[in-house]
């Protein structure tokens, strides 16, 4: 959904930048109304799936089932608050539906499922979603259609063996239509994902999987566009941009926060986070 | 008293490759058991629609459910113990959960597996699949009857698992039966008790049936292929109209047809139920008519049960 704004570099982040604000003000209210969600990892994720939503990818809010649409995989489910405020500002229902968050009866749940419209899968189960983004793939070359499948993974995931049977598979099958994208914020429940279990060197693993490698500054605008997109470029093989991030980038008190990896903030919290996203009155 | 044995598996492979000539939608995963599991006969037509997934049965339960988010029906297939055991979570979260069109269709279930022993001989399959929501459950009892499951999930959008064994069985059925999803098929009428039967327990049935009537003892047969949604009201009938059920299967006690049997006994018309099949144990390495044997998958196995109730009257 490339808009008309894109007469500079520097005016195009600007949109951005000011959708991402919007989107960090929403996962902080959704899951403050929630009592429950994960903070952290949804704003990690925010310039990623912000640059997907309002400028990389194809798709119609309009027509959620368009068949030539872009597919787009959450395997991190659990940062889905990022994704409903993507989906919402987009317009694929209301923003006000956000705030129905893990309520009985709504079509937001605490992880993603089929149920919210614009979600093709159910994820939540970690480890999982590259596999998906695999058939979606084949399934393209199959039908001859040329849209194209991203991923969002969690660096803790990435410790889940079905990933690396997925990459495999990915690279055996040269699915140059897949981009996956890693939102390497070093940090996992029980800590530093380096103390946990040794994730690097993360980039020479992909590598040696097959796939082409980028790695960035997850927060850049400029960077995630240009490392996608010049992936599009690399014929024959699956693509992987690293994203190196800050856990709960935005709200000071979550920043590098292990605390706020599946915490909602309180109400002393929830008004401070407010503050710092620039909104006043709450 | 059967003319013909046969491999399920076979007739799988084999309607796999017709329903591809006929439709450009079916697409198939393995996980390099395409010979065994016999989609080999579909990867050989249809290069293009067949992919092998390598031993990685999650993956591939994930690439099954991504095909078919792009409208494809797809089959996956592997050795039961595998698909299932090492697939339940995939399965369970991206497949029936959002309700995708996949077939797992799983071959070498149960204790005949024979020879490789209790590592591949799943006997928990059914209670896996059954205890998921939007999953449909089918055991053929044939190789005929297997075409038609295949064929008749195949016409539908929505989860399936369907379990087939390693052996030939005999054939039961001719091409005019008419399988129908959730129906029971009552293949012997009978009035002292009812066997009610899965897969290759169905020829063992039929077996007992015509060796109790000998000795005065008529026995109703039902071939309960499609386990889940059950056939409520063929269980219920069979209570109320015989006064004792007798169910037969591959697989443990414990969960199987069996126990969804008796609790729909117990809920609705509560009478005698006798569960023979595998008593809670793993099996062995062993020909898998020797293994029958030993762990009570006979026609043997269900006469005595059926004589037995029949003395407590």
């Amino acid at each position: 959904m490339k808009e008309n704004f894109v007469r500079s570099r520097e005016e195009r982040t600007k949109k951005l930048e000011e959708i991402a604000l919007k989107i960090r003000r929403h996962i902080i209210r959704e899951i403050y109304e929630a009592g429950s969600g994960h903070p952290g990892g949804s704003l990690s994720a925010t310039e990623i799936i912000t640059a997907l939503y309002f400028y990389i990818m194809r798709h119609n809010p309009h027509n959620p089932k368009w068949e030539d649409r872009d597919r787009f995989v959450l395997s991190k489910g659990h940062s889905c608050p990022a994704l409903y405020a993507a989906l919402a500002e987009s317009g694929y229902f209301d923003v006000k539906e956000l705030l129905t968050l893990r309520k009985l009866g709504s079509r937001l749940q605490g992880h993603p499922s089929i149920k919210t419209p614009g979600i093709d899968i159910c994820t939540g189960s970690l480890g999982q979603g590259l596999s998906i983004a695999v058939g979606m793939a084949l399934g393209a070359r199959i039908d001859r259609k040329l849209y194209r499948v991203f991923v969002l993974m969690g660096d803790g995931e990435l410790q889940c063996g079905e990933v690396w049977e997925a990459a495999m598979a990915a690279a055996n099958y040269r699915l140059d239509n897949i981009t996956a994208i890693v939102d390497r914020n070093r940090l996992q429940i029980d800590g530093n994902t380096e103390k946990i279990m040794s994730l690097e060197p993360l980039s020479f693993k992909f590598k040696a999987f097959g796939w082409h490698v980028t790695e960035i500054n997850g927060h850049n605008f400029n960077e995630i566009i240009d490392a996608i997109e010049n992936g599009f470029k690399i014929k024959g093989k699956p693509k992987v941009v690293i994203a190196h991030t800050v856990k709960g980038k935005g709200v000071s008190f979550m920043e590098g926060s292990v605390a706020f990896h599946g915490k909602p903030p309180n109400d002393e919290q929830f008004k401070i986070a407010m503050k710092e996203l620039g909104v006043e009155n709450v | 008293m059967f003319k013909e044995y046969k491999y399920p598996r076979e007739a799988y492979g084999k309607t796999l490759r017709q329903l591809g000539r006929e439709r450009k939608d079916i697409v198939v995963v393995d996980a390099d058991l395409s010979s065994s599991t016999k989609t080999k006969f579909f990867a050989d037509e249809f290069p293009d629609r067949f992919f092998n997934m390598g031993v990685a049965e999650q993956n591939m339960v994930g690439v099954a459910a991504g095909l078919a988010t792009t409208g494809k029906t797809v089959f996956a297939s592997s050795f039961a113990m595998f698909i299932v055991g090492r697939g339940y979570d995939q399965i369970r979260q991206s497949i029936a959960y959002p309700k995708l069109n996949v077939k797992i269709v799983a071959t070498h279930a149960g204790i005949t597996v024979g020879g490789d022993g209790a590592s591949h001989q799943i006997i928990e399959d059914i209670a896996l699949m059954c205890a998921l929501p939007n999953m449909s459950v089918f055991v053929p009892a044939d190789n005929v009857e297997t075409e038609k499951i295949i064929r008749s999930i195949a016409d539908y959008r929505g989860p399936a698992y369907v379990r087939l064994g390693r052996s030939k069985v005999p054939t039961i059925y001719d091409q005019s039966y008419e399988f129908q999803q959730g129906k029971a098929s009552v293949l012997r009428e009978g009035d002292d008790i009812t066997i009610i039967a899965l897969g290759i327990m169905v020829s063992e049935a039929l077996i007992a049936s015509e060796e109790l009537e000998k000795k005065g003892i008529s026995a109703r047969v039902i071939n309960m292929s499609t386990v889940k949604p059950i056939d409520r009201e063929a269980i219920i009938k069979a209570a109320k109209e015989t006064g004792a059920i007798i169910t037969a299967e591959e697989h443990n006690t414990i969960m199987g047809m069996g126990s969804l049997v008796a609790s729909i006994v117990a809920e609705n018309y509560p009478v005698y139920v006798y569960k023979c099949g595998i008593p809670d144990v793993f099996g062995e390495s062993g020909d898998y008519r020797e293994l029958m044997e030993k762990y009570g998958l006979t026609s043997k196995n269900i006469i005595k049960a059926a004589e037995n109730i029949i003395r407590k009257r």
